[in-house]
């Protein structure tokens, strides 16, 4: 499978473009890493992929055709920010069966703890939700990740644990990752190639 | 003579867990650290391994329930509630983690303006704000108005303009664009510079390296290890503590390794040394008894077997 994106642009109702021709592709089982300054809109092609986001111009498609609009989206994205990305309101077991339930077994590659999911999201700290939002984002239908600065607030012990069990569930089930990060070194680390933000786009 | 020095210092607070069921967190546990002016003492360690608590303890606001043992000195006194409460702001300044420790009826202008010392604090914010990219404009926002981005610069500023001698940088850099960490960085460096104390608490090992003079390494809810910056370099074995080497080579240029297990749990904490859980070269010895912080080349520890 082939995601790509052909000359996408961006651009806010009435304001000036954030980017402009942008292409870019990942295939099954591919990790490739999106360097860049913050702020040039990585974050917002990521959203574009996810299905979270219009562009203004230019296609997305998975295997040469557009992505229908409906039903569970094969491209997931994990934010840097977990406790933006979850319902506070909800235990940590509603948000988690949201797409469906995983089982224990890929619970505890990923290193969650199975009473974690009987708590409240602000009982976590930021890592043991970040794993819970990783859960989520690789339903069994997900063939593409994005990861966007998903280990930027994590202590380095803690970015290397999710990383390790990360990249062994996408290799096992030939899942594709863009990785967004600003930390040359990690997209090094977990990537086959990492390209550029300033190669990709005119903006 | 150190700026700040903590010595012992232990937290607790009591949960209650449903009936008369009480049950007491250690969040701090016999915590040690020294700051001198004109250095940065960088913090680093997992989330729940004390670092913001530390924060409050030394700024005098922990929540009432709190139980706190051991001493707090700052200029060779006891930083004992009435005295903190007369140096918070002036002294003593604090760059929270979050907008929430702002007034949020009030322009963060003005609020920045009241920790500005010198003979025109109006022109001092202006240039301060300046540096981070803050426009004017920002100076009439209320807090609830900024960006995450924006708000961590806002927090800065207070610290950078005002004249104090001890400055608690609470993850001041999260979320930031890179010309910002930087520039937040070479503030705080700036302000060492000058002679006063920093103590800069991060989770980023790299982005403290880059200015600090010493490190002090904590996991769950205590020092485990006090180091030269300078001994965070090559494989880690300048190190003294084997979580500090863990935490080092868990880097993803130092080998991106991940050391198995995780933290104890703060209400369920072994009752000898704290990482003998996870420490591969752990002994029977490092069960039965915690580990005392001592020193070891130029350095300190708390392992028995650092050497
Ligand atoms: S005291 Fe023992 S268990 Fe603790 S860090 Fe040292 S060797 Fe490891």
């Amino acid at each position: 499978m082939l995601l790509e994106c052909r000359n996408l642009a961006y651009r806010y109702p009435g304001g000036p473009y954030v980017f402009l021709g942008v292409s870019l592709s990942v295939a099954s089982g591919e990790a490739v890493g999106l360097i860049g300054p913050s702020g040039c809109g990585k974050t917002t092609l990521g959203r574009i992929l996810a299905g979270y986001a219009a562009a203004a111009e230019g296609t997305v498609l998975l295997d040469g055709k557009p992505i229908p609009p409906k039903g569970y989206h094969p491209v997931q994205m994990v934010f840097q920010h977990p406790e933006k990305a979850v319902n506070p309101r909800w235990r940590l077991r509603r948000t988690l069966a949201e797409s469906r339930m995983p089982e224990a077994a890929e619970l505890r590659r990923l290193g969650i703890d199975e009473a974690w999911l009987d708590r409240w999201p602000h009982e976590l700290s930021a890592g043991e939700l970040q794993r819970i939002c990783i859960a989520r984002a690789l339903g069994p239908r997900t063939r593409f990740l994005i990861a966007d600065e998903m280990t930027a607030m994590l202590d380095a012990i803690t970015q290397a644990r999710i990383w390790h069990a990360v990249l062994a569930i996408a290799k096992e089930r030939a899942i594709g990752m863009l990785v967004i990060t600003h930390d040359r070194a990690l997209a090094e680390a977990v990537c086959d190639r990492v390209v550029t933000w300033d190669r990709l786009s005119i903006g | 003579m150190p700026l700040l020095e903590v010595n012992n210092l232990s937290v607790a607070f009591a949960r209650y867990a449903g009936g008369f069921q009480r049950r007491m967190e250690q969040a701090i546990v016999g915590l040690d650290l020294s700051v001198e002016a004109g250095e940065i003492v960088a913090v680093i360690g997992s989330s729940g391994s004390g670092k913001s608590l530390l924060a409050h303890a030394v700024l005098g606001i922990l929540p009432g329930h709190a139980q706190v043992t051991g001493t707090i000195q700052y200029d060779g006194e006891p930083l004992n509630e009435r005295r903190i409460a007369a140096l918070r702001g002036n002294e003593i300044v604090l760059v929270p983690q979050s907008v929430s420790f702002l007034d949020p009826l009030q322009r963060v202008g003005a609020q920045v303006r009241t920790t500005a010392r010198g003979t025109d604090p109006t022109a001092t914010v202006r240039s301060v704000f300046k540096r981070l990219r803050l426009a004017e404009a920002v100076g009439r926002l209320f807090p609830f108005q900024l960006s995450g981005g924006m708000a961590r610069r806002v927090l800065v500023s207070t610290a950078a303009v005002s004249a104090a001698r001890l400055i608690v940088a609470d993850e001041p850099t999260p979320g930031m664009q890179a010309e910002d960490v930087n520039e937040t960085l070479s503030m705080l460096r700036e302000m060492a510079d000058k002679g006063s104390g920093v103590l800069l608490i991060t989770h980023d090992i790299e982005a403290a390296l880059r200015v600090a003079d010493k490190v002090a390494v904590f996991y769950a809810g205590t020092t485990v290890e006090l180091a030269k910056a300078a001994d965070f370099a090559g494989d880690g074995s300048n190190l003294r503590h084997p979580y500090s080497r863990a935490l080092w080579q868990a880097l993803p240029r130092n080998g991106f390794k991940p050391l198995p297990g995780t933290q104890p749990s703060q209400d369920e904490l072994p009752s000898g040394c704290l990482f003998a859980p996870r420490c591969p070269f752990a002994t029977e010895a490092c069960s039965a008894e915690r580990p005392a912080i001592r020193e070891v080349r130029g350095g300190w520890t708390r392992c028995f077997h650092a050497s």
